[in-house]
Order: C-alpha cells, then sequence, then structure tokens
C-alpha cells in the first residue's frame, strides 16, 4: 500500500499547560511538497516540532504517522533516524560543537554511500561554515545555510523546514531554494521526497514549487488549496479572511485523502 | 640551595599539611618496591606499553625528539631521538644531581618545606627527569616521558627539571597513570625555566585510579620574551588530586596559557588551582579551566592572577559544569593588584547545566541521547582547542563515551 509519507490526524498539542494545536490533520504523498500558512502564534512551528518529535510539545491527542508508522511516542532521535528532519527558524548555539562534527557524525552514521562533506559543502557554499561553533554568532542566511547543509546530510524522506526565508536576503534566499531543490531532488522534476514548509511571507514558493498549502489559524487548519492562489488571498484579505470565508474546507478536495474537515 | 639546607628544611615540614585538599597519612605508603628491577624489566617494559597510550605517549609512534620511561621507581628508558643529540639533553634525576645546570635549580623554585608532600619528595626522591633543549634549538618533535604506578600503596616522589634556554621551544607530553595498582601516591615537584624568547609547550595528561592519591608540586619561571602554555588533563577516578602550580612571568613581555580539562568520575576529590604572577612589564596570561562534576565527584577550581606591574594584563575563566546530583563544583577565582593601577585583571567563572534545548537539537539530526550529551560535552570541555595528539583525544572521546548517562 501506498501510505503517506506524512499523516497526521486529529493532532492536538499542549506547550506547557497552553493548548496550542487544536485537532489539525493534514497527509502529505510521497514526492508532495505542502506549505503551512498563517500568521504568527498559530502554531505552524508547533505543528512542525511536533511531527519532529521534539520535547516540550505534548500530545493530547490524535497521531502522527509517517508511512504508515505510528510515530507519535517516539523520540526525536529516532525520528530523525527513521527519515523525518527539520530545519528549525531559531536552532540553539551549540558551543564548543562544529558543524563539521556534526555533519561529519550524520554522514558517518549513513556508511559509505551518497555525498560526501565537501560535495554537500561545497554545492551550498558552507565551506566557511565548517569549523565554527554550530549556530554560534552566525548570521540569518548562514543559519539556513548550516540547517540546509545537515539536512542534505540526513537525505530525509521528510523535510521539514520552519521559516527557511526569515532573516535571510534575497541572494542568500536563491542559494537556500536551489539547496531545497536538491535536497527534495525538484532539479529533475519530481521524486519521491516529500516536505512540508512553514512560511510566513511566502517568498520561498518562487523557489520551491509547492503542491498544496494550508492555512493554520489559532491551532485549526481553516482552509487549503493552490498554495500561490492561497497566498493571494491571504495578501488581499489577511487571515482574519480566511477566518470569515470557509470556502475552502467545504468545497476544495482534500489533498492526501481521508483528512476530515477541521 | 645547599642539599643538607633542603634537608633540613624538609626534615621540618615531614608532618606540614598542605594549604588545600585532603590531608593523607604518608605512613601509608612506602618507597621500596617490592619486585627487583633486573629480573622484572621485561614485565615492566610490558606494563609501561600498556598503560602508556592512555595518557597519550604512544611508544610505537615514529619520531619522538626523547623519552623518559619511568615504572614505579625504576627508570625503564631514557633516549634522546635521533637527529637530536646535542640539541635535547635527557637525565634521570637521581643520576643528575651533580650536573651543574641541574643542580643550580633543584629546589630552587619549589620550596622543600612548602608542606608534607615536597618534603617527602626532598627527603626520599625517587626519580624524576631532567630536561634540557639548548639555546637556540627549536625540537620539531615532541619529548615525551610516562610515570607509572605498578604497585599498590607505593609512593611515587618525582622530582623533574625543565629547562629551555634561551631562543628554544619545545613540546614536552608527560603521562602519569597506574597499571594494576589499586592504591598509591603520586608526588610529583616540577621546576620549569623557561628562557628569554624560549617557548615551552607542557601537555601533561593523569589517569589515575579510584585508590590513588596525587600532589604534584610545580613552578614555573618566564622570562624576557618567552612563552608557556600549559595543557593538563585529568581523565578517570582519582582519590584525591590537589596541586596549585605557581607560574611567575619575570620577563618583560612573558607570556603564559593554561587550559585545563577536568573530568570529576566516581568519587574523585580534586583541588586544582592555577596562581600566575605577573612581574615583567607587558607580560600577559589566559588560565582557562573546564570541569564536568559527574557521579560523586567533588571539584575545587581555583585560580589567581597577581598583578606586580603596570601594564600587564591577565584573565580567568573558570566553568563548570555539573552532571550529577552528588557532585559538587566549587570556583574560586581570585585577582590581586596592589599599587599597579594600570594593570588589567580580570575573571569570569560559572557553573551552568547541559542545555536541553542542545541535546534535542543533536537528537533532531539523529545522535542517541547519550552520543548528544558526550558532543556537548566534549565541546564545553574545549578538547579541540588544545591541539591534542590524536591518541589522547580518542582517549578524551572515550572516557566521555563511557560516562554512564544517567549520571548526566
Amino acid at each position: 500500500m501506498n501510505y503517506p509519507v506524512l499523516e497526521v490526524c486529529d493532532l492536538s498539542v499542549s506547550v506547557g499547560e497552553r493548548p496550542v494545536l487544536k485537532g489539525v490533520s493534514l497527509a502529505v504523498l510521497p514526492g508532495e511538497v505542502h506549505v503551512l500558512l498563517g500568521p504568527n502564534g498559530g502554531g505552524k512551528t508547533t505543528l512542525l516540532m511536533s511531527v519532529m518529535g521534539m520535547p516540550g510539545y505534548r500530545v493530547t491527542g490524535g497521531r502522527i504517522l509517517f508511512s504508515g508508522t505510528d510515530v507519535t511516542s517516539l523520540p526525536a532521535d529516532e525520528r530523525a533516524r527513521a527519515g523525518i528532519a527539520l530545519s528549525f527558524q531559531r536552532p540553539p548555539s551549540v558551543r564548543g560543537v562544529t558543524v563539521r562534527t556534526l555533519v561529519g557524525a550524520i554522514i558517518g552514521r549513513r556508511g559509505g554511500g551518497g555525498a560526501s562533506l565537501q560535495e554537500l559543502s561545497g554545492s551550498i557554499g558552507t565551506d566557511a561554515l565548517l569549523d565554527r561553533d554550530l549556530n554560534v554568532g552566525l548570521s540569518g542566511g548562514e543559519v539556513k545555510r548550516s540547517e540546509l547543509l545537515q539536512l542534505l546530510a540526513l537525505d530525509p524522506t521528510l523535510a521539514l523546514f520552519d521559516e527557511p526565508e526569515s532573516g535571510v536576503d534575497l541572494d542568500s534566499i536563491a542559494v537556500v531554494g536551489a539547496g531545497m531543490r536538491r535536497l527534495l531532488d525538484r532539479e529533475g522534476g519530481g521524486s519521491a521526497k516529500s516536505a512540508l514548509i512553514v512560511t510566513h511571507t511566502g517568498h520561498i514558493l518562487r523557489e520551491v514549487p509547492a503542491d498544496h498549502g494550508h492555512v493554520l489559524v489559532r491551532g485549526q487548519i481553516v482552509c487549503r488549496g493552490e498554495p500561490l492562489a492561497l497566498f493571494d488571498d491571504i495578501r488581499i484579505h489577511g487571515y482574519e479572511g480566511c477566518l470569515a470565508c470557509q470556502r475552502c474546507l467545504s468545497t476544495l478536495a482534500l489533498p492526501g485523502g481521508g483528512v476530515s474537515r477541521q | 640551595m645547599t642539599s643538607e639546607g633542603v634537608l633540613l628544611r624538609a626534615e621540618a615540614a615531614r608532618d606540614k599539611p598542605a594549604a588545600f585538599g585532603p590531608d593523607l597519612d604518608l605512613a601509608a605508603f612506602h618507597v621500596d618496591q617490592a619486585t627487583r628491577e633486573t629480573t622484572e624489566r621485561a614485565a615492566r617494559e610490558r606494563q609501561m606499553r600498556e598503560a602508556a597510550l592512555g595518557v597519550g605517549v604512544d611508544l610505537a609512534a615514529g619520531q619522538r625528539a626523547g623519552t623518559f620511561l619511568q615504572v614505579d621507581q625504576t627508570v625503564i628508558a631514557r633516549r634522546v631521538g635521533g637527529g637530536f643529540g646535542g640539541r635535547v639533553e635527557i637525565l634521570p634525576t637521581l643520576e643528575a644531581l651533580e650536573t651543574p645546570w641541574v643542580a643550580e635549580r633543584l629546589w630552587s623554585i619549589v620550596a622543600p618545606d612548602a608542606d608534607k608532600y615536597t618534603a617527602a619528595a626532598a627527603l626520599r626522591p625517587t626519580g624524576g627527569y631532567c630536561l634540557r633543549v639548548l639555546r637556540g634549538e627549536r625540537i620539531e618533535e615532541p619529548v615525551q616521558a610516562c610515570l607509572l604506578i605498578a604497585e599498590t600503596a607505593l609512593s611515587q616522589n618525582i622530582h623533574n627539571v625543565v629547562v629551555v634556554e634561551e631562543g628554544a621551544a619545545v613540546h614536552v607530553i608527560t603521562g602519569c597513570t597506574v597499571n594494576r595498582a589499586t592504591g598509591g601516591l603520586h608526588i610529583g615537584v616540577s621546576e620549569f625555566f623557561v628562557g628569554k624568547n624560549a617557548s615551552l609547550t607542557f601537555t601533561m595528561i593523569h589517569r589515575w585510579a579510584p585508590g590513588v592519591h596525587t600532589r604534584p608540586r610545580s613552578a614555573v619561571i618566564v622570562e624576557e620574551g618567552g612563552t608557556y602554555i600549559s595543557n593538563y588533563l585529568l581523565l578517570g577516578e582519582v582519590a584525591s588530586l590537589q596541586m596549585y602550580p605557581l607560574t611567575v612571568l619575570r620577563g618583560r613581555g612573558a607570556r603564559a596559557r593554561f587550559q585545563a580539562v577536568l573530568c570529576g568520575r566516581g568519587d574523585s576529590v580534586i583541588d586544582i588551582g592555577s596562581r600566575v604572577v605577573h612581574e615583567g612589564e607587558g607580560s600577559a596570561s589566559e588560565t582557562i579551566s573546564r570541569a564536568i562534576g559527574a557521579e560523586r565527584s567533588r571539584i575545587w577550581a581555583r585560580g589567581q592572577l597577581v598583578a606586580r606591574t603596570n601594564h600587564c594584563r591577565a584573565r580567568l575563566e573558570c566553568r563548570g559544569m555539573l552532571v550529577s546530583t552528588t557532585a559538587s563544583i566549587v570556583a574560586i577565582p581570585e585577582l590581586e593588584a596592589d599599587g599597579v593601577p594600570q594593570a588589567e585583571l580580570s575573571h569570569e567563572a560559572a557553573i551552568s547545566p547541559i542545555a536541553e534545548e542542545e541535546v534535542a537539537y543533536l537528537m533532531a539530526r539523529g545522535l542517541a541521547r547519550e552520543e548528544a550529551l558526550a558532543a556537548i560535552t566534549r565541546g564545553f570541555l574545549n578538547v579541540d582547542q588544545l591541539g591534542l595528539p590524536p591518541a589522547i583525544a580518542r582517549s578524551v572521546d572515550e572516557v566521555l563515551a563511557a560516562t554512564p548517562a544517567g549520571s548526566l
């Protein structure tokens, strides 16, 4: 059976005592790229962190399936080794651990196959970052490229990107976009790699074409549709317009199949 | 000081406790080794080969400028590498007492009556080495020394002298460890002399056993334009370790850098300091210590910077990380400037936890929790910046990897 790569079923998540996600469902099929739009504080990062299994994001209801397997209770390292990877929006600084050390460890775990550190780093221009401590004193663009290098090394089945364009100048967006396309194997037009991308500005959509869009407001998905069209609507009507509209969920066919109305 | 003078002073201090650290009853240790050195030489060499690698002394490694090996009270090797004759001299201390460059320096900067441990080293010396690098010789390969305790309850009373003459440079790697011994005492008196525009890098690695006590007693003089770099690593458990070496930056522009990495394991009691006195105008020092308190270890990390001249600069950084609810760390930085308003001294002391956010981040890259903790603690210990030989770097990795996750 061809399972969705990611299936989020009626997921509710609290951060501390505060409920953030309230019954979110979506499905990403193999090779699909989805974008998640929504206002600040709407729960986009929480959804990605929950899919990655990061501590502090407590699932209070629902399930997360990865390629048909329930991973809801798995720790982050097991999810990472299974093929899920997250590019953090604001990753922590880790003193004394260099980019080279971490990426080298990731590549070492993978065994002999795949591209070398030099090749991956050269492809996205991170050679100068390799001997820097992870995220210590890096600019916004450098952080994104460091994250991307790590994801390229992980070579995941499902890539999660949390605002890959935030804090990045336009030149760097092109580099990040090219790296994302390489990661998703989209340069040749379609493959089995899947992605869920959180974007606030939508700029990344120009670099990485997406198949489906979801709008997450106040912990619930309130609209779905073709990503660029959704983004245009939001630019005109704002997210409050989404809430008022209710058009999409009642009329649009849901991607991935089987996702119920929110 | 005459040898009679040394003995008289030492005799008077026979029972004098040290200012810091647990007080030991020296009667619990003996200096006469039980085994006969002539018949046991092969066994001793085998013990040395086994143990040396764990403290960074690779006896199979290629080129070394010099080697000194001592098991218990027996010197089993003392040699100068090919091509280094006439540039480097290595002598067993007990055979060098009449050698002028040794005799004039023995007990000249460490007082024999400092405490009962220096007194023991003066009254019952059992070995050590004297190293001289001749004027202007910049020695490209390291000199290695290994001191091993194999017999339980032995007191190894070592006295080392290192002289780096004007314009010379050398890197000395000294490993002190045990093989089979479950308890004992290692007293190490070291007197180092870094000449004008000379450079001494001294890397010392200690790997003891739960029943071994250690009392290094060191002093260093750095002349004008000289540089002294000290790397110290404590790996594995020790019953108790106390040292507070003194470095005097005597000459104009003398410099020193100290890096200490302490892994507190088991029931270790560790009291380590570094006192740096700035006498030379323009002298500068940097002292950095990193301590991890695991299991039931108790660590005191001391540091004292003293300015005795204007226009000197010194910085002290003590960082501790407690990874156990039954361990303790006390960081005690001290700065002292008296009548030298242009002196610039600073310190930074911190004890902080492992950041769970960092652990989770590395786990999201597929590292198991234990691997993530080891990577973070290794990074915290700053090991990569010590420029250690590969064997030692691996050894540090192994120690950190073997630290029980439960204690982290």
